[in-house]
């Protein structure tokens, strides 16, 4: 196996599995779904485990793909799964277990129209999901937000440094349209597998019995009957949880300058879709930018308050009915007002539909009607 | 085995399986290459009488989480050790697949008839007739339909090497149920695929009656619906 970078051109789903194996995963655990089932397709054409030894199974189901991951946690091992909007919600046990026992694990959720079955096309009604989680429990994931087919790559990568600096689960929340487009990547250089003897050394917590003679055994159990002892493990992570949020924030700014006015905050495949909206949008002599959360949670709470401070009003564009348009609202601390303009369903917005709502924002604020600060959707 | 008292009914049965799979890894010399998952049941703290390293699974998740320990860690013991709650119930999926694709991991499955741990409810291997917290006039067919026999279903599928059906009553049964638990073990370690051992079980407590009670309960109702024996075994 070569060390150097190659560039191609490939679907975001495609690239997912191409980057796991050069970033070095140990395994992949997966139920097929749509928009996403290139993922596992592309591993099973590639054999990994005949190359770089990495273990790849299609599970029975969604249930048991998060389980295998959780066990594979527990023993230090780095492994994924990917799945879609009903995949990730039947997840949300097993994510709390692997928060509860502060494991590391990757998840990418490629979103697609709900609720229920709902529909095979993109979407981003999943950001409560990834977000706030449907587990039981005081826990939190990182959630990171690609915009392109290069970032779900990178994505791979980071998301593979984080879950074992700060042992939690992440979830690479990406979307339909990411998942199926086709774009020009960089993709990664091969990076080996570590050793048992590296994992042994980085994860002293893992239950894989090494050096067992040597140490007091490992467990890995989140049942805690003395609700005292419960209190301080969570106290223990929420700690971790506002380190993560000091120092983990990550965010990119389109067109902001000193003198914008507006601002749209989008991420994922709305950022991508905004961009263009908002070139229309200067064009025409608007003073607008865009804020992209490249995380989810950490959120960017810091710069969109201070931002805030000095625009007339936000628009929160996303692929939903609005979800989150209300971190956005906490955000400004109350000091701008935040408008909703997306398409759901698995109906994605045209550049020229953010232009309108866009416009009968800037009209409602011109016209005063709305106190600074007032919600309105 | 660990200092830890004991938080097992007085004549459970847990606790002497507990003791044999002790036994079995300090025999085999296998303390730095076990991995064990406990499930949800009463079950729940294996972890803390035998000092392995130990994994708690969700509610009869036990087989997954095992399942993709055993293929990143191939030359490490890996099993499980489920109630039938847990496996024969909740987590029916994972059993049967884990069991159809000839994972090689050893699966021990406490079959009480009952739960345990939440305290008597009906279990999917609670017998006809028997009362429980939530068939307290008894399991009925119309109402409960029947007993599952996921042991016998596990001789069906292609995956599994050795299914068998053991009891801890008595000295010579204890006995018999060490050797298998030992073969299971060996067939994890030796990749033959997936071993299934059901113990047959008491329940004093969920079962409301004394431990001797119970055993001799175990011996005229359980023995005859469940029969000792070896069912399966393409090792030998
Ligand atoms: C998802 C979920 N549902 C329900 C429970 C509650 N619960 C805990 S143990 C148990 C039954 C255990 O019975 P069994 O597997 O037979 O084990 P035993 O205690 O009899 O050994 C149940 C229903 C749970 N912990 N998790
Ligand atoms: S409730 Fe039943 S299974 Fe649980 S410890 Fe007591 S006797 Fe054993
Ligand atoms: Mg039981």
């Amino acid at each position: 196996m070569d060390n150097k970078k190659d560039i191609v051109l490939l679907k975001g789903n495609e690239v997912i599995a191409k980057a796991a194996i050069r970033y070095g995963y140990d395994g992949f655990f997966g139920y097929p779904i749509t928009p996403q089932s290139e993922v596992l397709e592309t591993l099973a054409a590639d054999k990994p485990w005949e190359t770089t030894g990495m273990v790849v199974l299609q599970a029975e189901s969604e249930l048991a793909s998060i389980n295998m991951l959780y066990g594979a946690g527990c023993t230090g091992k780095l492994v994924f799964t990917s799945s879609s909007s009903p995949g990730i919600a039947l997840m949300q046990e097993g994510l709390s277990y692997m928060a509860g026992n502060e494991l590391p694990g990757v998840i990418v959720s490629v979103g697609r129209g709900g609720p229920g079955l709902g529909t095979i096309q993109p979407g981003q009604a999943d950001y409560y999901q990834a977000v706030y989680g449907g587990g039981n429990g005081d826990y939190n994931t990182i959630v990171l937000a690609p915009n392109s087919v290069q970032e779900m790559c990178d994505c791979m990568g980071k998301a593979a440094e984080l879950t074992f600096k700060w042992r939690m689960p992440v979830i690479i929340l990406s979307d339909g349209v990411l998942g199926q487009m086709m774009e020009k990547v960089e993709l990664p250089p091969y990076r080996p597998r570590r050793t048992d003897e590296e994992i042994a050394k980085q994860c002293p917590w893992a239950t894989n019995g090494i050096g067992l003679k040597n140490r007091k055994y490992n467990f890995m159990s989140t049942l805690e009957l003395d609700p005292q002892v419960m209190e301080d493990r969570n106290q223990k992570m929420a700690a971790k949880y506002r380190q993560v949020e000091a120092e983990e924030v990550d965010y990119e700014l389109y067109r902001v300058d000193d003198d914008t006015e507006y601002l749209i905050v989008a991420y994922g495949i709305s950022s991508r879709i905004s961009m263009k909206a908002i070139d229309l949008l200067q064009e025409a002599g608007m003073k607008v930018g865009m804020l992209r959360p490249k995380t989810l949670w950490p959120f960017p709470n810091k710069i969109i308050s201070q931002l805030s401070e000095r625009i007339k009003s936000i628009l929160c564009v996303e692929q939903c009915e609005g979800q989150m348009i209300n971190d956005v609202r906490l955000a400004t601390e109350g000091q701008a007002t935040v408008f909703h303009s997306g398409r759901s369903g698995g109906m994605v917005s045209s550049p020229m539909e953010i232009v309108e709502d866009f416009k009968s924002m800037a009209r409602e604020r011109m016209s005063n009607k709305w106190p600074k600060g007032y919600w309105m959707k | 085995m660990n200092e830890t008292p004991m938080h097992y009914c007085p004549g459970c049965s847990h606790g002497v399986v507990h003791k044999l799979v002790a036994e079995i890894i300090e025999e085999m010399g296998m303390e730095e290459d076990t991995i064990a998952i406990c499930p949800v049941g009463c079950a729940v703290f294996a972890y803390r009488y035998v000092d392995v390293d130990w994994i708690e699974a969700s509610h009869g998740r036990a087989p997954a989480c095992a399942s993709a320990i055993k293929r990143l860690w191939p030359n490490k013991l890996v099993f499980t050790y489920q109630g039938d709650g847990d496996m024969a119930c909740i987590g029916t999926g994972e059993t049967i697949h884990a069991l159809n694709r000839g994972e090689n991991i050893a699966m021990i499955f406490i079959n009480n008839a009952i739960y345990g741990m939440t305290g008597g409810q009906m279990a999917p291997t609670t017998l006809m007739g028997m009362k429980t917290a939530t068939c307290p006039y008894g399991r009925q067919a119309d109402l409960h339909g029947y007993p599952l026999h996921i042991t016998d279903l596990a001789v069906q599928l292609e995956g599994t090497c050795y299914v068998t059906r053991q009891a801890v009553n008595t000295v010579a049964n204890i006995r018999k149920a060490k050797k298998a638990i030992r073969q299971a073990f060996e067939n994890s370690m030796n990749k033959k695929g997936t071993s299934l051992v059901e113990i047959v079980s008491t329940c004093a407590s969920g079962w409301k009656m004394t431990p001797e009670q119970a055993n001799q309960w175990m011996v005229d109702n359980m023995f005859p619906y469940y029969p000792l024996g070896d069912l399966k075994n393409t090792v030998e």
